[in-house]
């Protein structure tokens, strides 16, 4: 088998196992109502990670993620409250400034050569400023046209709800795996995280694709900020804070190489089912303090680079030997 | 005598210049500024409260500097922060002495390092990554010490640590100006600086000229753990408890910074610990500026993303090369980001 899907298999078995477990335990975890509350808590998360699994395939990092769900949803506030446009119309807007604010770090990154960390870093700042700057408080949002949405789900069999924004991060991921495999942006991709030098020699357009790239996670997370206000029904410039790192453990923990060019989209969404998991195990025990996850998580970042060092010195023997 | 000196300060004049220009502005704003007077036998004033609520940065610099000159980067400092102060806290309520507490939190952050160290010179993985998972996990580990709780002390002793003072000054200034000269004298008047920077420019090729740099490694991660582990006390004692949540939240990231800042290389080689001092202490001075003109706080972030990204950009390797095309003698290079600098951040 090829080597490259173990870490991807490892994964899945992992999530089938602790479900298992968790099963075992409490026989509940496995109805309708908590697989659709597990799909709808960590929807912004999981939209946000689609978007670091195409940074972290082509060899970069995104830590402003965080900072724009941040800014999305209070510029979404502040616009729904100060005037009466539409929603709609406010997300397209929204839409529009993240993924230009992407573009321009993938921009800075590649013409002026600077590290992704850095760049990134500095970006976060600045759309946690940005944020500041709109309101420091917590604004609530009263539209109508939001609570018809917070309301849309799809009854799952046995009385569970695929919410909206569940069902938009599965569509998400499915949109995300067509891109990553299907088109000719995401061989680029790929191409990229195994090196940009043989990347450019073999005529990947490297300035457009690292600007695409860096754009779609900025699009990827204004969308994610859309669905954590229409979650919290409110914005607030203090939320999501450090949802890059969580965002980055689910894109290893589903077994993307992170040095790039190596990966899946579809891993990054076990890998965000873990985290959910863990949570939805600590809710369900109750005598567990909610800082396990973090500990657990970090333990399970810590196994899942182990596994894929372990599997590059094999097949680096594999390839002496040969 | 007089070029052994003039060097570094050639070296280090973006910084010195951008750091006048931020105080002179300070001035500008704010007349008082400059003013000092001793009260109850310890120094006031705005100047000794930057060098004071600067000091976890710069400890924390300090360590940084040297794990990004060996291309490396330590993102766990913050959560390392959390830990220590949390060790320390705990120690001090079981009624521990200070002495011992402070040999508990020290080694700790020392085991921190160490792990981190472990990581990325023996399982060589990449220092992000590495350092992230205790960053994740970090913050979980010092919830479980503090049980969840903010833990609350009050012991003349340590809490000296925290607001104390020497000869006038406060404590926190005084150890980082401590830990800062002995650490510079450690790497720079032995091999070790030169060891370090020559593991950042090539690792593989230092490994095979006989530096041990496992071992090399293992002790500039674990030196930033220490580091860590003294803002921690530092944190922990002024504010005479330890808050797992929110002690040191972001201040690998501000450590990032006032090294960049600091005219030092994120792809590592040579580094200047006074110049990531001096980075850590233009930061504050930014900070301590914003609040003191009445500016809203809300701008802070914003003000100083621009200040970084003009910095960033300043010392960006395509914008060097455009300086070197246009600049007729190569050793120009050198003058053409000051005038750059000391106007944005004047702004």
């Amino acid at each position: 088998m090829n080597s490259k899907y173990l870490p991807l298999l490892a994964t899945i078995v992992i999530f089938i196992l602790a479900y298992a477990l968790c099963a075992v335990q409490y026989p509940t975890i496995l109805s309708t109502r908590v697989v659709g509350n597990l799909f709808t808590d960590n929807a912004f998360l999981g939209i946000a990670a689609v978007g670091m699994t195409f940074v972290i395939l082509s060899g970069g990092i995104d830590l402003s993620i965080g900072s724009v769900i941040a800014f999305t949803g209070v510029f979404l506030a502040v616009v729904l409250r100060d005037s009466s446009i539409h929603p709609l119309v406010a997300f397209v807007m929204v839409l529009v400034i993240t993924s230009a604010f992407g573009a321009a770090m993938g921009a800075t990154i590649h013409y002026l050569q600077m590290p992704p960390f850095i760049v990134t870093l500095a970006g976060m700042f600045l759309a946690r400023g940005c944020a500041f700057v709109l309101s420091i408080d917590s604004i609530p949002i009263n539209h109508d046209f939001y609570s018809q949405l917070s309301e849309l789900y799809l009854l799952l069999p046995g009385g569970g709800r695929l919410t909206l924004i569940g069902g938009v991060m599965l569509a998400v991921f499915v949109v995300g795996i067509m891109i990553a495999h299907r088109t000719r942006f995401g061989a680029n991709v790929y191409a990229l995280g195994g090196g940009v030098q043989t990347a450019a020699l073999m005529g990947v357009p490297v300035a457009r694709t690292t600007i695409l790239i860096y754009a779609l996670s900025g699009f990827l997370a204004g969308l994610s900020g859309i669905v954590f206000s229409l979650y919290t029904s409110a914005g607030y410039s203090l939320a999501t804070v450090g949802v890059e790192l969580d965002a980055i453990a689910a894109v290893v923990i589903g077994g993307t190489l992170l040095t790039g060019g190596a990966g899946f989209v579809g891993g990054t969404l076990i890998g965000i089912l873990i985290q959910g998991l863990i949570q939805t195990y600590i809710t369900f025990d109750g005598t567990l303090s909610s800082w396990w996850t973090k500990i657990l998580i970090g333990f399970l970042l810590f196994a899942f680079i182990l596994l894929q060092k372990g599997l590059l010195l094999l097949s680096r023997l594999n390839r002496r030997y040969a | 005598m007089t070029s052994s000196f003039r060097a570094p300060l050639l070296r280090l004049a973006p910084q010195l210049i951008a750091l006048a220009a931020i105080l002179l502005l300070n001035f500008i704003m704010f007349p008082q500024f400059f003013h000092l007077e001793i009260q109850n036998g310890r120094l006031y004033g705005s100047l000794i409260d930057v060098l004071n609520r600067g000091a976890p940065v710069a400890l924390l610099a300090i360590g940084m500097t040297l794990v990004i000159a060996t291309k490396g980067i330590d993102l766990s400092v913050g959560a390392v922060i959390a830990i220590c102060g949390a060790v320390a806290a705990s120690s001090i309520v079981a009624g521990n002495s200070v002495g011992y507490t402070l040999v508990l939190a020290l080694g700790t952050g020392l085991l921190c390092g160490i792990w981190n160290g472990f990581l990325v010179a023996v399982l060589d993985i990449q220092p992000i990554i590495a350092t992230l998972v205790l960053m994740v996990a970090g913050r979980g580990i010092a919830q479980l010490v503090t049980e969840g709780i903010i833990m609350t002390f009050n012991n003349e002793g340590f809490i000296f640590f925290g607001s104390g003072s020497i000869l006038g000054l406060p404590m926190p200034v005084v150890i980082w100006i401590l830990a800062g000269i002995v650490i510079t004298l450690l790497v720079r008047r032995t091999a070790l600086g030169m060891l370090v920077e020559a593991i950042g420019i090539n690792r593989r090729a230092s490994t095979l000229s006989g530096i041990q740099t496992p071992i090399l490694l293992m002790a500039v991660y674990a030196l930033s753990g220490l580091c860590a582990s003294i803002a921690g006390i530092i944190v922990a004692a002024d504010i005479k408890g330890a808050d797992a949540n929110n002690a040191g939240l972001w201040l690998e990231l501000d450590a990032i910074l006032a090294v960049v800042v600091g005219g030092n290389s994120l792809l590592g080689g040579r580094f200047s610990i006074v110049g990531s001092l001096l980075g850590a202490m233009i930061i504050q001075s930014v900070n301590t500026g914003i609040l003191l003109s009445g500016f809203p706080p809300e701008f802070n972030l914003v003000i100083k993303a621009v200040i970084v990204i003009i910095i960033l950009v300043i010392q960006s390797p395509a914008l060097k090369s455009v300086g070197v095309f246009f600049s007729r003698r190569p050793e120009r290079q050198l003058d053409v980001p000051k005038p750059e600098i000391q106007r944005e951040a004047a702004k």
